[in-house]
């Protein structure tokens, strides 16, 4: 099995947020939910990058490692994934994850967390593939169709790339040996401590 | 530019050189622009990285409402991690289970420690009933708060094997919404027992004498004098309150997580609401400990309210001298013999 990461070339990323828009509409992701946002670093300065950043999916996830109810879990891509039938909404993976991927509907009478939200890599949930109960809580599984996720899918510089880490990671060396430069594989060391393979 | 004035003069020399430095003249500013490039002082991952101090994260812009999205890569997350998962478990488990093996050594070594004269059959009221409902309010919200959070940081260890994960998340869930809400009752009993205690627990010279005799811990029939709270009580009143205060603080940010508004500061406040916690628990453990089965004739105080008068006058000498003086308690009476045990 392939282990499927993201991955965004800043050097291409044109902060269109087309990215952000896909994935709200991909998976009528509520109102103040964002699974996928773009960031400039630098804003106005000379060299300027926007990354778009959503869940690493990480190795070792420090989400799974510190949440008080075990509700995560890894699929055999490496698709860190959570039950939101488990989730106590807790806020604990929230602190630990260092890309801010976390989020949670504002609900209960004082505004306090609902069940965590976060990218799925479009690969859903715990629930059986593509059916409307999973829908409703994690969105469309693009990935049960042969489908890679849609934000990186449809990023018209294909600055963002989804899939085998170790293929990505491939042609993004590429690049940066053709161009001569490159402002890095942003949050894999984070994520993966650099590993292709991890 | 001397060096288009010298493109010229070739062109005029040679028409077909004249194309090319045509092409060069037009081509120049470009090239000139690829001269700087901008892409060498492009923002570099690694760089940022490594100039990252501890704590920091890498921030940017965002364009969406929610701020707190602008933070990119926060790496301080895995030391919080490595705080829950290999920090708090030693902290937690040597507080609490330190404190209760104190406490089992303690009662074997020392015993209970008994009323020295006696039950003499007389009582006197220690606690009237309002403080005792304060004290009450205030010790049920703190067990089902110790327990609700003890679960946060141990269950999925020691409770999701044995009820497996839908009854455990389950479980939780109910045990967070308690945490929550009876956080507002416990925090109000705090208020009250500070009104209500505050003046019979100012640090006194007669506490540094009490703690100097280790409070007559030692012995049955050496208590050294106190009023109506020895410095054992203070201490144990101080305790609560400053960290009731310091649990109700950061409690406050993690109930309204959108009030301080940044995780690093959301961080913070849970590694105070934990440590906090595991030393409270031990703390109140002791307390416990002493006013049920550690000591005879104790729990009274707060059960009925009324103390047996032989109890009082070992432990709080100069309270009932008050008391007496007061005129609100019967006079003495000589004291029963002591029974064999």
């Amino acid at each position: 099995m392939a282990r499927v990461k993201f991955l965004c070339d800043a050097d291409r990323c044109i902060e269109c947020n087309a990215c952000v828009t896909a994935c709200k509409n991909e998976h009528e992701v509520p109102w103040g939910i964002n699974r996928r946002r773009v960031v400039t670093i630098n804003d106005g300065k000379p060299g300027e990058r926007s990354v778009s950043m959503a869940c690493m999916h990480c190795t070792d996830a420090p989400c799974a490692a510190v949440c008080p109810v075990s509700c995560f879990y890894t699929t055999a891509d490496g698709v860190v994934l959570h039950s939101k039938d488990l989730c106590i909404g807790c806020g604990y993976c929230f602190y630990a994850c260092p890309f801010g991927a976390p989020q949670y509907p504002k609900v209960g009478n004082f505004g306090s967390r609902g069940k965590m939200d976060k990218c799925t890599y479009c690969a859903g949930g715990p629930e059986a593939d593509s059916t409307p109960a999973e829908y409703a809580k994690y969105g469309a599984n693009r990935l049960a169709e042969g489908k890679l996720p849609i934000c990186a899918e449809m990023c018209s510089t294909k600055s963002l790339l989804a899939g085998d880490g170790a293929i990505i990671a491939e042609i993004y060396k590429e690049r940066v040996m053709k161009r001569g430069y490159g402002s890095g594989m942003w949050g894999w060391k984070t994520a993966y401590s650099d590993s292709p393979t991890g | 530019m001397p060096s288009s004035l010298s493109i010229l003069r070739l062109a005029v020399l040679k028409p077909s050189f004249a194309a090319l430095a045509l092409l060069l003249v037009f081509a120049s500013p470009a090239a000139a622009q690829l001269s700087f490039k901008p892409t060498a002082e492009a923002v570099q991952e690694e760089k940022l990285l490594n100039a990252l101090k501890e704590g920091d994260k890498i921030t940017g812009r965002v364009s969406i409402p929610d701020g707190s999205a602008a933070n990119l890569i926060q790496p301080a997350g895995r030391d919080w991690r490595d705080f829950q998962r290999s920090k708090l478990p030693w902290i937690g488990g040597i507080a609490i289970l330190g404190m209760l093996a104190v406490l089992a050594i303690f009662l074997m070594v020392r015993g209970r420690i008994r009323v020295h004269q006696g039950f003499s059959g007389k009582t006197m009221l220690r606690f009237a009933s309002f403080e005792r409902f304060t004290h009450w309010l205030t010790a049920s919200c703190f067990i089902i708060l110790a327990l609700s959070g003890l679960n946060v940081s141990f269950g999925r260890t020691l409770i999701l094997p044995l009820f497996g994960p839908d009854a455990f998340a389950t479980m939780s869930a109910w045990a967070k919404l308690a945490h929550n809400y009876l956080a507002f009752p416990f925090m109000l009993g705090l208020a009250i027992m500070f009104v209500i205690w505050i003046k019979d627990n100012i640090p006194g010279k007669l506490d540094w004498e009490w703690l100097k005799q280790g409070g007559g811990l030692l012995s049955d029939d050496k208590h050294p004098p106190a009023k109506r709270f020895n410095a054992g009580q203070k201490g144990i009143f101080w305790i609560v309150i400053i960290g009731g205060v310091l649990m109700s603080v950061s409690g406050w940010f993690l109930l309204f997580p959108y009030l301080p508004g940044d995780v690093t500061a959301l961080q913070f406040w849970t590694v105070i609401h934990a440590v906090i916690a595991m030393l409270f628990i031990a703390a109140m453990l002791a307390h416990i400990y002493i006013g049920s089965i550690g000591m005879e004739g104790a729990f009274d105080a707060m059960g009925s309210g009324e103390v047996d008068l032989n109890w009082a006058k070992e432990h709080h000498a100069l309270w009932v001298e008050e008391q007496q003086a007061k005129g609100g308690v019967a006079a003495d009476t000589p004291p029963r013999a002591v029974p064999a045990e």
